[in-house]
């Protein structure tokens, strides 16, 4: 299987996606933000950091990097991209996924494990996998879902909602909500499901002496869905 | 403009000093050179009070590749892999400005790193506040807190530790030390020696603005009320255009184009050129026209002088701009032939055609002031008499409540939480343990640090506070099964004009100096930071060591969370209730007199040793060093950690309890061992010498102790977790 990630000036998390990745068996390229074409590719990750100083707004200025253009038509074409964290705030940028990412509620930067319930698993991503509840990484400023009633309703219609922050039960309140996400929405998927934005880091999560290994499920389940 | 002493002594410089400057050059300098030598003899770049005593400290072993004298020091972690290390205090500019202060601080010691060929692997901190009660605190703190997380988490390089404090005798002149650790292979360090003829200057990154001119000066005077005034004196940092420009020296390292590579730090261009200079005994040329610059009519001065972040200067190979330029065009940083290398051995600056400042190289070096200081010495104080009946009257819950929720004490998750602690992927320890330990990427290899201080010792004795803070900092990599290599000092100290605060530091020296040599921990770098003042009072001394240890087996790491029902916990080390100047002393029975735990080095290595033996052969389930507020609370931490309790014996010997659960005796451990093995971990311990007794056992939840005083889990989760966030909401 063969995947892709994109380096992006101020990109960080970039090296630690591609040895996830390699890790459960991807066949990984770095492409760099300038170039023209992707690569071939089963699946394109836009990853984590602070793309262009997050200055303008997350992701703004990265969403129009050339590259970009090969990944939205790839993305249009059914292609998978997922993007997570600054990937997810870029996404939200080109349009391909619903709403924005505002400064969570408390103004502050956060680092700490969370636990994020599936609602949707007729997908890719989360298709076959044998747990409903995942405990997994975030490390954010700028990760407070928002989006208009109506978006809201849309993406409920479509069962667009992806994960949402919840407890170790997978009861889904205000007090697990982390950054003041509207709905307690940690990531969610274009209208077809081939396109994944979410705020947490599974590539955080994959060996046991790290925060934890449910990113190993997430990445195992993938690459096997996606053969 | 025509210099005299008046401009001189303004720019900071003695008139002795001015004097010599006029002697040497034979002439009246002008002002960019003025300038010039008042930014390299300032006390943070020339080291004037101080290297007569730095001198004194071991810096040399086995693993040591590069001592203090470069960047950033580098120790050999086997393999061909190596481990630049180095901390530094940016105490000024964060008082003034707390946000920009720290960045720049993080933003500073990352490119000092970096410049040496490594990639940042890992930060730490040591910060250090005034009074809660005071009323600038809580935004120092949480500007400061910002600082660090907004430039690191950009850089995307892990804040594994830390560590924060509060005392009123920094009201009026908070500390902020940043430490990063980078990883590089041992054939490919780069130093800053420049070396050859003709070779191309090179300056990389973002442009020179006015911001931060005279910048180092300002980090060498002591504050006054005028002290928010000099808000153009602190640098403003752009982490994204430092991690471009860690990539993009990154990649050009790969090849072999580089001859000696220097970052622009504190007196920015002057003392970056002028030290690649020295070191290779060469001149250097320099076309100040051609300096990349973010504003118009920039003057020679202001140019030489600026603080602008995020510069390097590099001397190339000949021939190599074009592949170097490519490098830098493609992460869009400045790049600019801006002079060359010469036999001249002087530093020659032109601007328009015209010579503005021709110095001979070594006299702003090898002829910088050098002071022997008076100072005066300390006695140890006399030991407290504290009465029976008066602890006897203390309840052990009401003490640990009080204790546990100290400021000094507390959990500190309020701060690290802000911090991106797991970037790199390769986090196996994180902020909140003994120390912070992170993998050596691709290999089974872990790197272990820690930075401490703990000015209340240093205080009450600075020989002994000296010698602690150097055993503490080997306690902390020991209790994470990690084998200490060595140690970076940043030196927060008073004016060194007065005897009473250069006597502090003289002896703290020492201290370190002393515990160093005897634990073969040698020091690889450091910094100095003096004048750490408002007005006529000093700041308590506050010397911060950051060690650093390898651990072979990461598998084999250890961390300080209860582990298993049943298991024991022994005390190693004698407990022998010292408890002037403990935390308990201070702040429950309000005496601030008497001297600090004693510290015997020899028990410090060999109890640290035999821990690491007991480690290795895999019978140590947790460990955790006990210091600040003595045994109880080391206990408590690993509770709460370990989400279990425990029954605690009544203690043999005859000491008073509260002496005994709340004295900071030094070299002491608490390791948690399965039953069956403790015949085994015995024979050990008693083959070594060492003393052990045994604690108590490990039980579901509760800790009982001497079958009186129960307290729950929950109960010494809200004591410990709860005050700094509160303090901050």
């Amino acid at each position: 299987m063969k995947s892709s990630v994109i380096t992006f000036p101020g990109s960080n998390c970039d090296r630690d996606m591609d040895v996830a990745l390699k890790k459960f068996g991807f066949n990984n390229k770095m492409v760099w933000h300038d170039d023209n074409e992707l690569p071939k590719s089963d699946l394109v990750v836009l990853p984590g950091g602070f793309s262009y100083g997050d200055y303008l707004r997350c992701g703004s200025m990265a969403s129009k990097s050339r590259i970009m253009q090969s990944v939205i038509n790839f993305a249009k074409s059914g292609g998978l991209v997922m993007g997570i964290c600054n990937g997810f705030q870029i996404l939200v940028e080109t349009g391909l996924v619903p709403g924005v990412l505002l400064r969570n509620k408390y103004l502050e930067f956060i680092c700490k494990n969370v636990f994020v319930k599936l609602d949707n698993k007729e997908n890719t991503y989360f298709k076959n996998l044998n747990k409903n509840i995942l405990e997994f990484h975030i490390a954010h400023n700028e990760g407070n879902y928002f989006c208009t009633k109506d978006q809201l309703k849309e993406i409920k219609d479509n069962n667009q909602i992806a994960i949402y922050y919840c407890n170790s039960e997978g009861k889904i309140e205000d007090q697990y909500n982390p950054n003041g996400s509207i709905k307690n929405i940690a990531g969610i998927f274009n209208k077809e499901k081939n396109v994944l934005g979410m705020m947490p880091h599974p590539e955080r999560m994959i060996d046991e002496s790290l925060s934890g290994e449910d990113g190993s499920i997430f990445f195992k389940n993938l690459i096997n869905n996606i053969k | 403009m025509e210099v005299n002493e008046q401009i001189a002594i303004d720019h900071g410089l003695k008139s002795d000093e001015y004097k010599k400057i006029c002697k040497l050059l034979k002439r009246i300098p002008n002002i960019t050179e003025l300038g010039i030598f008042s930014a390299m003899w300032n006390e943070h770049c020339s080291y004037k009070s101080s290297r007569l005593h730095l001198k004194k400290l071991p810096t040399k072993g086995k693993k040591v590749i590069q001592g203090p004298g470069e960047n950033a020091g580098v120790i050999d972690i086997e393999d061909g892999d190596a481990i630049v290390f180095k901390i530094e205090s940016h105490n000024h500019p964060s008082f003034i400005e707390p946000y920009q202060g720290a960045a720049t601080g993080v933003g500073g010691i990352m490119r000092d790193v970096f410049t040496m060929g490594a990639r940042p692997i890992a930060n730490l901190n040591s910060i250090h506040f005034g009074s809660p009660q005071h009323k600038k605190t809580k935004n120092l703190l949480r500007g400061v807190v910002h600082g660090i997380g907004g430039y690191g988490n950009c850089m995307g390089v892990p804040t594994i530790a830390g560590q924060t404090s509060f005392d009123s005798s920094y009201n009026g002149n908070i500390l902020v030390n940043a430490m990063t650790l980078g990883l590089v292979k041992k054939n490919k360090i780069f130093y800053s020696k420049a070396a050859g003829l003709n070779k191309p200057v090179i300056y990389v990154g973002s442009k020179t603005g006015r911001d931060g001119i005279h910048g180092a000066s300002m980090a060498s005077a002591s504050f006054d009320e005028k002290i928010e005034e000099k808000k153009p004196t602190v640098q403003v940092g752009d982490p994204f255009t430092e991690k471009l420009l860690l990539e993009a020296c990154l990649e050009l390292m790969a090849g072999d184009s580089i001859i000696a590579i220097q970052d622009m730090g504190a007196a920015g261009l002057t003392s970056s050129s002028i030290e690649m200079a020295s070191k290779g005994n060469l001149g250097i040329e320099i076309d100040l026209n051609k300096v990349p610059c973010r504003e118009t009519k920039m003057t020679p001065y202001e140019i030489m002088l600026s603080e602008s972040q995020e510069r390097m200067l590099i001397v190339l190979e000949n021939g190599k701009e074009e592949i170097a330029k490519k490098i830098f065009d493609k992460w869009n940083l400045d790049f600019a032939v801006i002079g060359k290398t010469t036999n001249s051995k002087n530093i020659e600056l032109f601007f328009n055609q015209e010579q503005v400042a021709r110095i001979p190289v070594n006299i702003l070096v090898e002829n910088s002031p050098m002071y022997d200081r008076k100072w005066k010495k300390s006695k140890l104080p006399k030991k407290n008499k504290i009465k029976n009946e008066v602890l006897n009257k203390l309840k052990i819950k009401d003490v640990l409540k009080k204790v546990l929720s100290n400021q000094n004490i507390c959990s500190k998750e309020w701060i690290w939480q802000q911090y991106d602690h797991t970037v790199m992927g390769d986090t196996i320890q994180k902020p909140g343990g003994d120390s912070g330990v992170v993998r050596v990427h691709g290999t089974n290899k872990a790197v272990a640090a820690s930075v401490d201080s703990s000015a209340v010792y240093c205080w009450a004795h600075p020989l002994t506070g000296g010698k602690q803070i150097v055993a503490e900092s080997w306690r902390n990599l020991i209790s994470v099964g990690a084998t200490p290599i060595a140690i970076t000092n940043c030196l927060n100290f008073g004016s060194p004009e007065k005897e009473d605060n250069m006597g502090e530091f003289v002896e703290c020296v020492q201290g370190i100096g002393e515990a160093s040599k005897y634990l073969n921990f040698p020091v690889v770098s450091g910094n100095v930071s003096f004048y750490n003042q408002t007005k006529e009072v000093g700041i308590k001394p506050t010397p911060s060591i950051g060690g650093v240890g390898l651990i072979k087996d990461y598998k084999k790491m250890i961390s300080m969370n209860l582990k298993e029902i049943d298991n024991l916990i022994l005390i190693i080390g004698k407990t022998e209730g010292h408890i002037d100047q403990s935390l308990f002393a201070r702040t429950i029975l309000d005496e601030k007199n008497g001297p600090p735990p004693e510290v015997n080095l020899f028990n410090e290595k060999n109890n640290g040793e035999s821990i690491l033996n007991l480690i290795d052969k895999g019978y140590v389930k947790s460990a955790h060093d006990i210091s600040l507020g003595g045994l109880l609370v080391a206990i408590s931490r690993m509770c709460i950690k370990g989400n279990k309790g425990i029954k605690i014996n009544k203690p043999k010997n005859l000491i008073n309890e509260i002496e005994y659960f709340f004295g900071e005796d030094q070299g002491r451990y608490l390791i948690e061992v399965n039953k069956e093995d403790l015949k085994e971990v015995t024979k050990i311990l008693n083959k070594n010498s060492v003393h052990h007794e045994e604690l108590g056992i490990i039980t579901q939840n509760d800790m009982i102790i001497n079958e009186k005083t129960k307290v729950t889990i929950d109960e010494l989760k809200s004591y410990y977790t709860n005050w700094l966030s509160k303090y901050m909401s």
